[in-house]
């Protein structure tokens, strides 16, 4: 599959020219550290403490402020991240801190750092001035995530008065080389508690099913999982068998035949996770076609199967995995929506709708199902390399590479990292969340 | 597991053998879809969907046996050769089984009764054949002389040996679906049993039109979305015709037999068709153990033979004898049935088979039984279409029947089903599952 770096856009020629040239992203491996460098770790907000102690756990060097004379011997350290924790700001002058701490720490970035801010939930707030300093975070964030260079990224997280375990989570995520292509995305924590118990594969034990496994983003979902653990049930229409026997095969999960679509879908689903597997802990509702036209030339079949598939057939599985004896407490619920569910697109009525009615979904679940523990949240990848998006046209799909601040493409890896961090028993705090995977698309910003 | 749980030889008693489930690819007409594909592929395609379907990948079962009835001189080791490219754990053993159209259900027979004498606890069983990709040979005399060269001394020799090739040796032997002994197709032998049983032209088209309208229901209601993984682009069986009917059928023009009497066509014969089946089968252990639930029990099998060539019986009747003395067994009569399962290689294989049943003279001089076994509810017969709209790809028949009926009888809540197949050189092969 070709990416930017494989085009001509990305080949030597192009940077002698003067090209802006992406840089190769930090993704994540298996025994790689967090991140690559000290932490900067200030703001003096309240989850700082216990990052700094967490972070020393891991063995990563955690600092409390950048050296003022940095040792004339050499170069000075460069930071792999900075995690700048307002959560205590209370006035809009609380917030120069930003220019006063970030700005020489956003000199010394390494390649592929991460700049990650910590606010207070507003929702959470009364005050209007406490309100107006946690929301203003948000533009900072996106904004510092545009000026960022070299593959490194902004997010902020907004918790609530207890969140350390939830701030601790996102952070990890966002440190990682798992938050590759997540860039200027805001990321809501509860005050949940929640740990893994194997940091190396935190889906341990854990029975997870992928729907539309059989390629692309989903078969890149399932091999995500199962290496961090989880017993993986493939799902896809038995057209697609072949591939997705291979996929199961591959990471020694299941394969399972079935259109989501049909009636039984739900109860076949659970039946086989539960019964093979003994639970289903973890339902990944990824399955999803394309169906484009202009509104004005949309026919029903159209319509009607992108919605059967992208969105009704979401709410039956749902009805399926929920009943008694399904989902346990403390399932997770991920679903994949899109950008063009946040900010439409030309040809996608169909697809738009699905998508955001998807969205909607995870809002509406979200709150009911917090009493037991469950989780409902969505990615929304932007621009992902896959082999739909190598037949785009190349200037159409040059484009596309490059409208975010990443300047190229998110591979489906990115995404099923996104996910496999929030089905993880140490993410309970997140819930409710669209995380969109998209670099900081300039679309639907 | 099994050393510890198994008694000593002498006080063992047969084990109970599960039909856990199957998997084959769709068949697909020959020269079609399937001609690139070597009968390896099909059924590495095969075993890697069932070993997906079942959880099984890096795990060694007890045993895998397979056969085809097409099979090259390359191909002496073809099963062993698939589970080695396949996602099974190597240290798999398996071997090679051929009984014309008997192979795959003769393959379970023995996965089965290796399982219930506790020399294994799980196996799988299948067959595949292509009659696109068929072996060529050289002809008899062609391969004579090249022999002859390669065991010459000298080139004088050599020279000899090779000029005695004439140029009509050089046409190769393409295999053929003739009858070795009687050099008659199938479908001649099959058309002049038809017509001594008088069976009608209607009566094959009424049956194949069932046939593809049963396969097509069973498509519908997604029945083999866990009997079937698609393959190279296909994911149905491409003989079947949802929307074919008597009327239709009623128009093709006989293809065996002869004069006003031939009733047999392309629509009521199976077609040459490519494809690859498997089943697995273990005992009730090692089906817990795998939270696998069993779908039926393979209860009993038998085989027969009959003398087409020197003796008067038609060279498809063998499971006509089979089956009598498989029920005689069981203590079971011919109507203690929920389904039945009667490999159609011809409709009139079927319908012949069922008439002689129901004949008292056939009965009581060839079966030396008192009283005909009586007739079958054809409700019962081949509820999910057979291989007159499914396609025959010989060796692979066997599988696809075990696996379809072992389903069926559990989706029936339980029940008992006999499986008749009929094969080359007079022979029968018949089992009876159970659920």
């Amino acid at each position: 599959m070709t990416d930017i770096f494989s085009t001509i856009i990305g080949s030597p020629i192009a940077r002698r020219v003067g090209v802006p040239q992406p840089t190769r992203l930090r993704r994540y491996e298996p025994g790689m550290p967090l991140c690559e460098g000290p932490v900067l770790v200030a703001g003096g907000g309240r989850f700082a403490d216990g990052l700094v102690t967490w972070l020393g756990e891991l063995g990563i060097r955690a600092i409390r402020a950048l050296d003022p004379n940095p040792s004339d011997s050499g170069e000075a350290t460069r930071l792999g991240a900075v995690v700048l924790d307002l959560s205590e700001a209370r006035d809009p002058q609380d917030l120069d801190a930003l220019r006063v701490v970030g700005a020489p720490a956003l000199r010394s970035l390494a390649r592929n750092a991460r700049v990650v801010v910590i606010g207070t939930d507003p929702a959470t707030l009364g005050e209007v001035s406490h309100v107006a300093t946690h929301r203003a975070l948000e533009g900072a964030v996106r904004s510092i995530a545009k000026e960022l260079r070299h593959g490194a990224t902004a997010n902020l997280v907004l918790a609530q008065q207890d969140s350390s375990d939830g701030v601790r989570s996102a952070v990890e995520f966002l440190l990682s080389g798992r938050s590759a292509y997540v860039d200027g995305q805001v990321i809501r924590v509860d005050d949940r508690t929640g740990a893994n118990a194997d940091a190396v594969r935190p889906l341990a034990g854990k029975v997870a099913v992928v729907t539309g496994a059989a390629r692309g983003i989903g078969a890149e979902i399932a091999r995500v999982m199962a290496r961090d653990g989880a017993t993986v049930v493939a799902v896809d229409v038995p057209a697609a068998g072949d591939a997705l026997a291979a996929v199961a095969n591959e990471i020694r999960g299941t394969a399972l035949q079935v259109d989501v679509t049909a009636a039984d879908a739900g109860r076949r689903i659970v039946d086989h996770a539960v019964t093979r597997h003994g639970s289903i802990d973890v339902v990944v509702h990824n399955a999803g076609i394309t169906r484009d036209k202009l509104l004005v030339n949309m026919d029903e079949s159209r319509w009607g199967s992108v919605m059967a598939v992208n969105l009704r057939s979401i709410l039956q599985l749902n009805d399926a995995i929920l009943a008694p004896g399904a989902m346990p407490d403390g399932g997770r619920i991920v679903c994949v929506a899109s950008i063009a569910g946040i900010a439409g697109n030309r040809g996608q009525t169909n697809y738009g709708a699905s998508k955001a009615g998807v969205i909607g979904i995870v809002d509406a679940l979200s709150t009911q199902l917090a009493e037991r523990g469950i989780t409902v949240n969505a990615v929304a990848p932007g621009f992902i390399e896959t082999d739909m998006t190598a037949r785009i046209p190349f200037a159409t799909r040059e484009i596309g590479r490059r409208m975010n601040s990443l300047q190229q493409g998110g591979t489906p890896k990115d995404v099923a990292e996104t996910i496999a961090w929030l089905a993880q028993p140490g993410a309970a705090a997140v819930t409710g969340q669209v995380v969109r995977v998209c670099g900081q698309s300039l679309l639907g910003a | 597991m099994a050393a510890s749980s198994v008694p000593r030889a002498a006080t063992r008693q047969p084990r109970r053998v599960a039909v856990l489930g199957g998997n084959r690819i769709p068949f697909a007409r020959a020269n079609g879809p399937y001609a690139q594909a070597s009968n390896q592929d099909m059924l590495t395609a095969a075993v890697d969907g069932l070993v997906a379907r079942f959880g099984l990948a890096g795990e060694r079962v007890g045993e895998v046996v397979a056969g085809a009835v097409l099979k090259h001189s390359a191909d002496f080791n073809l099963t062993r050769e698939t589970v080695l490219g396949s996602r099974l754990h190597p240290t798999t053993p398996a071997y090679d089984v051929q009984q014309a159209c008997g192979t795959g259900l003769e393959a379970a027979i023995l996965v089965a009764n290796k399982i219930a004498l506790g020399q294994i606890d799980s196996g799988i069983a299948g067959g595949v054949d292509s009659a696109s990709d068929a072996p060529i040979a050289v002809s008899e005399g062609l391969r004579q002389g090249l022999l002859a060269a390669n065991r010459a001394k000298s080139t004088a020799q050599r020279l000899k040996a090779l000029a005695s090739i004439r140029p009509t040796q050089l046409i190769p032997a393409i295999p053929q679906n003739v009858e070795p002994r009687t050099g008659l197709s199938m479908g001649e032998h099959m058309s002049q049993t038809a017509a001594r049983w008088s069976i009608t032209r209607e009566a094959q088209d009424e049956l194949a039109a069932a046939s593809h309208a049963h396969l097509a229901a069973a498509y519908e209601r997604g029945f083999f979305d866990d009997l079937v993984t698609g393959y190279l682009g296909v994911s149905k069986d491409t003989t079947l015709r949802p929307d074919t009917s008597t009327e239709k059928l009623a128009a093709l023009k006989p293809v065996f037999g002869k004069g006003d009497g031939a009733t047999m066509t392309a629509g009521n014969s199976t077609p040459l068709t490519d494809g690859a089946s498997v089943v697995l089968l273990g005992t009730e252990e090692w089906a817990a153990a795998h939270h696998l639930t069993p779908l039926a029990w393979f209860v009993d099998a038998e085989t027969a033979a009959v003398d087409y060539v020197h003796g008067d019986e038609g060279m498809l009747m063998a499971p006509a004898y089979a089956v009598p003395r498989l029920l005689a067994r069981n203590g079971l009569s011919l109507q203690d049935f929920d389904f039945y399962e009667i490999h159609e290689a011809f409709a009139a294989t079927v319908l012949t088979t069922l008439a002689a049943w129901e004949d008292a003279d056939f009965c009581r001089d060839r079966l030396g039984l008192d009283a005909p076994l009586g007739s079958i509810d054809r409700s019962r017969l081949n509820v999910n279409g057979s291989s007159l709209a499914a396609g025959h790809p010989f060796a692979a028949t066997g599988g696809r029947i075990v696996a379809s009926l072992a389903k069926q009888l559990s989706e029936a809540g339980g029940g008992r089903g006999l499986i008749s197949i009929c094969a080359a050189g007079g022979q029968g092969v018949v089992a009876i599952l159970e659920a």
